[in-house]
């Protein structure tokens, strides 16, 4: 990594490197390419059974990795002396990302078109396309797919429901803290108790509160997994109670960022209240309003846990999302390699769509308030 | 003529302030219900936790009115008054999963502020070259791991972590899960260095600082705050994470989440049980929520409003 013209806080270079020190930053460096180089290849060869000595499994070859970056950071100093120095604030950051996740998705891609059961002993085989023509035919994981989009358009719901709860909380009202601090509560709970103390105990069908509260307004066999259409909305509402204070917390921040003056401007033109939120508020809220949507389903787009927890798919697949699904395919049918598939093309399909979701909302926020968003 | 005037501004004056009243009600009373909304749950969770199996099965709801709390849940995890001096193998338990969400979970998100704070100073301040990727590119490759769904990594890390002996440890839990926040940590600390004046700097180089001494003792100290509120907001994240949880530890590093998801015996749910154990892995957060509201909602709002 180098350093480009352009740096917002200036140095000055005093003084030059001695070339023993930079010569010796380049021995250091390759010496501990070739360590890792080293070690990687011996226990290859040992796994794969051409060499009798070897390590029980792959650490060292994680160590030797460790005294490889520790090097490359190091050597960037000794060779390019203040300008390395500036390399090394991303260093660490970059070389954890790569090796966490660009190494592992190679490794995924890998694993995608083979036939690979964890709990057979035949081990990995390579099949071709075959997990790509197995996906293609199994209803279960469009079904899956089909509900994501149900349970992100609900977030347009959850969306409208958390900008009244920020109009409340911007309104003039007494004791401001002690509501926030309340509606922010359910973000702070973990999903896992939140899908047994409210999706099993408070929606139990004898004695939850919840179901009684139901039977109470005139609904009698009150089921909430029964039918697939209330199973998938009793799960979007329990995602929903987690997230929206989320939603709240950042419109209520761009709402008290919005310049005063305007909304005073409109009262004074007469605009009724209506007017002022459709036609002041609103617009202007747009770039904040972008930006919590967004992230919210980054976020929704994960789901899982209180999938797994409560209903485990049911009924019928019927509250699957895409992550739950290839959970399951994984911890009860250790179907490795057609689950990889599956969460490989997941990752295609959401780039795509986060993609032109970005770059349409740009748009939007262009168009609405000649404020270019990013 | 006055008369009438003076009469009609009485009555629109009324109307004004019955329909300022009326607002009230309004206002007040959705607060109301949101907050019912929010605190239920809450409240559910804990009375459960004081209930025996008749309290349960009734569906009793305020304490010492309906039902009498007893100490039956918190027994069972052997944390109530009469059992919290003796050997409880429940509590040991316990409080070894607890330990290690704490342990997991401060470990990764003080992980993720150093390395993420390090690398939002650097992208800030300087120019990098990366190949094809400048600095603007950097920035979006670590935002983008954001979008990255865990299901994707869960099975190359089952099993290179198998390979690599680093399955059901902590050092293997602390490494995802500081992968997991990093994004959201350089998100909110590249909109804190930004706030930071880079004159600031300039004046420490002068004096003779060198860039890193200037970073540690002057910028540093002028974003804590904005570290104390990323740090939050990654501890949040982690102590509620399941996906991996689940998925790569199985005895010794095993964290509460996944310790409530499996307390299905084989005579049903016992829901006091549960319900102290539910408490037991809110409650830390919810103190959280109550005492530093302030840094989770800087935390979440930083890069949103400008």
């Amino acid at each position: 990594m180098s350093i480009a013209e352009g740096d917002l806080l200036h140095t000055v270079d005093t003084g030059t490197l001695s070339p023993r020190r930079m010569q010796l930053g380049r021995v250091l460096l390759w010496a501990s390419v070739g360590l890792m180089i080293g070690t990687f290849a011996a226990q290859a060869l040992f796994e794969t059974g051409y060499i009798s000595f070897g390590f029980s499994n792959w650490r060292p070859v994680l160590f030797s990795y460790f005294v490889w970056a520790f090097m490359l950071c190091l050597s960037r100093v000794m060779i390019y002396g203040e300008q390395g120095k500036k390399a090394l604030f991303v260093l660490p950051a970059a070389l954890f990302v790569i090796s966490m996740v660009v190494f592992p998705l190679v490794f995924a891609l890998w694993v995608s078109f083979s036939d690979w059961n964890l709990a057979s002993l035949t081990g990995r085989k390579f099949n071709g396309l075959d997990n790509v023509r197995q996906m293609m035919s199994d209803p279960f994981y469009w079904n899956a797919m089909f509900n994501m989009v149900i349970y992100v358009a609900a977030i347009l719901v959850e969306y409208a429901i958390a900008f009244g709860l920020a109009l409340l909380l911007n309104a003039d009202i007494k004791a401001r803290k002690f509501w926030r601090v309340t509606f922010l509560l359910p973000l702070m709970l973990s999903p896992v108790a939140v899908s047994w103390m409210v999706g099993k105990s408070m929606l139990e069908i004898r004695f939850g509160p919840l179901a009684r509260f139901a039977k109470w307004l005139g609904w009698e066999q009150p089921s909430f997994f029964g039918s697939p259409e209330i199973a998938k909305l009793t799960i979007m509402v329990m995602d929903a109670w987690i997230f929206i204070p989320f939603i709240t917390i950042m419109l209520l921040a761009g709402l008290q960022a919005m310049p005063k003056e305007v909304l005073e401007a409109a009262e004074v033109d007469g605009a009724t209240p209506w007017q002022r939120f459709w036609q002041v508020t609103f617009p202007l809220m747009l770039p904040v309003s972008v930006t919590a949507i967004m992230i919210r389903i980054i976020f929704k787009l994960k789901i899982a846990d209180i999938i797994i927890n409560v209903t485990s798919g049911g009924p019928g697949g019927a509250t699957d999302s895409v992550t739950s699904f290839i959970f399951r395919e994984y911890r009860d049918r250790s179907n490795v390699g057609y689950g990889t598939l599956l969460a490989m093309v997941y990752l295609v399909l959401i780039v795509i769509f986060m993609t032109i979701l970005m770059k349409v909302s740009a748009r939007l926020v262009r168009r609405a308030t000649g404020v270019d968003s990013s | 003529m006055t008369i009438a005037a003076a009469t009609n501004h009485d009555d629109f004056d009324r109307r004004q302030r019955t329909r300022w009243w009326m607002m009230r009600v309004v206002i007040y009373g959705m607060l109301l219900l949101w907050a019912a909304v929010c605190i239920f749950p809450i409240f559910w969770t804990l009375t459960t936790s004081f209930k025996v199996a008749a309290d349960v099965m009734r569906g009793n709801i305020v304490p010492w009115w309906e039902y009498t709390p007893k100490w039956l849940g918190w027994r069972s995890l052997g944390l109530s008054p009469d059992t919290i001096g003796n050997v409880s193998t429940v509590r040991e338990e316990f409080l070894k999963r607890f330990f290690n969400s704490v342990i997991i979970s401060v470990s990764a998100s003080a992980l993720a502020v150093i390395l993420g704070s390090l690398a939002a100073y650097g992208l800030s301040r300087f120019s990098y070259r990366f190949g094809f990727m400048r600095n603007s590119d950097i920035s979006f490759f670590f935002l983008s791991q954001l979008i990255l769904p865990p299901v994707v990594l869960a099975l190359p890390f089952l099993v290179l972590y198998k390979e690599l002996a680093l399955l059901d440890t902590h050092i293997g839990m602390i490494a995802v899960y500081t992968l997991m926040v990093l994004p959201i940590v350089i998100w909110i600390m590249k909109d804190q260095f930004a706030a930071v004046p880079v004159e600031l700097e300039e004046a420490a180089l002068v004096d003779g600082l060198s860039i890193w001494g200037a970073f540690v003792h002057i910028i540093v100290p002028l974003v804590l705050p904005g570290m104390v509120a990323a740090f939050i907001l990654a501890l949040v994240l982690c102590w509620n994470e399941y996906f991996f949880a689940a998925l790569l530890t199985a005895t010794d590093a095993k964290t509460l989440p996944v310790m409530i998801a499996s307390q299905t015996g084989s005579q049903g749910i016992n829901w006091w049980s549960m319900a102290a154990l539910s408490a037991a892995g809110i409650l830390p957060l919810v103190f959280i929520g109550v005492l530093l509201e302030k840094h989770i909602v800087k935390g979440m709002t930083a890069g949103a409003v400008k």
